[in-house]
């Protein structure tokens, strides 16, 4: 969900792709009532062609029209949101190449000071 | 009561460099208690605290609301800061997404009006404008002029930020002019309260509420 930030790059800046990755995966309880509230909010696209990255192929390329009771989707969209966790990597703007930092799981959006 | 969520593993040393729970944390965690029914009808899906540090507070919101039920998301311009907030989350068995960032940056305009629920601790300290903008422990406190410099700057992202529904809480001081701070809300359609209020040592803390004039249920 997030994107590039630096001054005068407006267009073509999302999804940031990601880089030399290292994942882990975290088991976490599956709560439909969250996964439901999340489906107004996601940018799907962007979250599929993310996953792809990752290889995680499960997601299909477009919202199921039933997937609020879908339990598989959801079973597998709940994997892709709350399960897996980028620990490393970078994350490269589609469109001015600048790069952010994936450490210890935390992605540093901070800009040097002629970036902002 | 709801217990203080476990920092345990949080030493002095972690201390020098975090700002470590004090009467102003313990004081927003008590609203958030008070508010606790609102925050299980707001069923948040996606919740942004700016400036977590240790991680207090999203851990205890973390825990009212259950895990797995909100994507929970932090900010913080200390590095440390977004460390101890990861490490403080696991320690009490939930999750978050930590963004080291200025503010709210690189999440708009991606995140624009989808976030439920938002809260913010600031610097609210007054302290010369020169003390603001730094990435260590004096970032916790150094607010600049009327300690209202990092507040001022994030005012106008509220409006981007929330959902309909959503609720923006945030931590002021007497000095930092709370009447002030709403009216610049109210501008922007917002409706206030003051929540709690407490006297500890010099300072006069108190807790805002902000939620939209015409948020959705006032509409039937
Ligand atoms: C008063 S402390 C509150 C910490 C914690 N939320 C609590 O209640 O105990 C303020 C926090 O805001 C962070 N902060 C200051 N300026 C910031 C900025 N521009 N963007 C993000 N975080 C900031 C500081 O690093 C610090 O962790
Ligand atoms: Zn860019």
């Amino acid at each position: 969900m997030l994107q590039c930030h630096v001054k005068g790059c407006n267009a073509n800046n999302f999804p940031l792709e990601l880089q030399e990755v290292v994942l882990e995966e975290q088991e976490a309880e599956l709560n439909e009532d969250f996964l439901r509230n999340m489906l107004g909010k996601l940018e799907y696209e962007a979250l599929v062609a993310t996953c792809l990255k990752l290889n995680i192929q499960d997601l299909p390329p477009t919202i199921p029209e039933d997937a609020a009771y879908n339990d598989d989707f959801l079973q597998k969209l709940h994997h892709a949101l709350l399960e897996t966790h980028v620990i490393t990597g970078k994350m490269v703007c589609p469109n001015c190449q600048h790069t952010y930092v994936i450490r210890d799981g935390i992605p540093n959006m901070l800009l040097a000071e002629h970036e902002v | 009561m709801l217990p203080t969520p476990d920092l345990s593993h949080l030493k002095q040393a972690d201390y020098n460099h975090v700002y470590e729970p004090s009467e102003d944390t313990f004081l927003f965690l008590d609203a958030f208690e008070d508010d606790q029914k609102y925050l299980e009808t707001l069923k948040p899906a996606i919740s942004l605290e700016i400036g977590s540090g240790s991680g207090c507070v999203t851990a205890f919101v973390g825990k009212i609301l259950g895990e797995s039920s909100c994507l929970k998301l932090c900010t913080d311009i200390n590095p440390r800061a977004a460390r101890a907030t990861v490490a403080t989350v696991r320690q009490n068995k939930l999750t978050a997404d930590v963004v080291e960032t200025s503010l709210v940056e690189g999440l708009l305009p991606r995140l624009k009006g989808k976030i439920d629920l938002m809260y913010f601790n600031p610097p609210y300290v007054l302290t010369p404008s020169e003390d603001v903008g730094s990435r260590t422990i004096e970032a916790s406190w150094a607010g600049g002029i009327d300690g209202r410099e990092v507040i001022d700057q994030f005012l106008p992202f509220v409006k981007d930020l929330l959902s309909p529904k959503g609720a923006f809480y945030l931590v002021v001081i007497e000095e930092n002019k709370p009447e002030e701070i709403c009216n610049i809300l109210h501008q922007d359609g917002f409706d206030s309260a003051k929540i709690r209020t407490r006297a500890a040592g010099r300072e006069r803390l108190h807790i805002l509420k902000f939620t939209r004039r015409t948020a959705p249920e006032d509409k039937h």
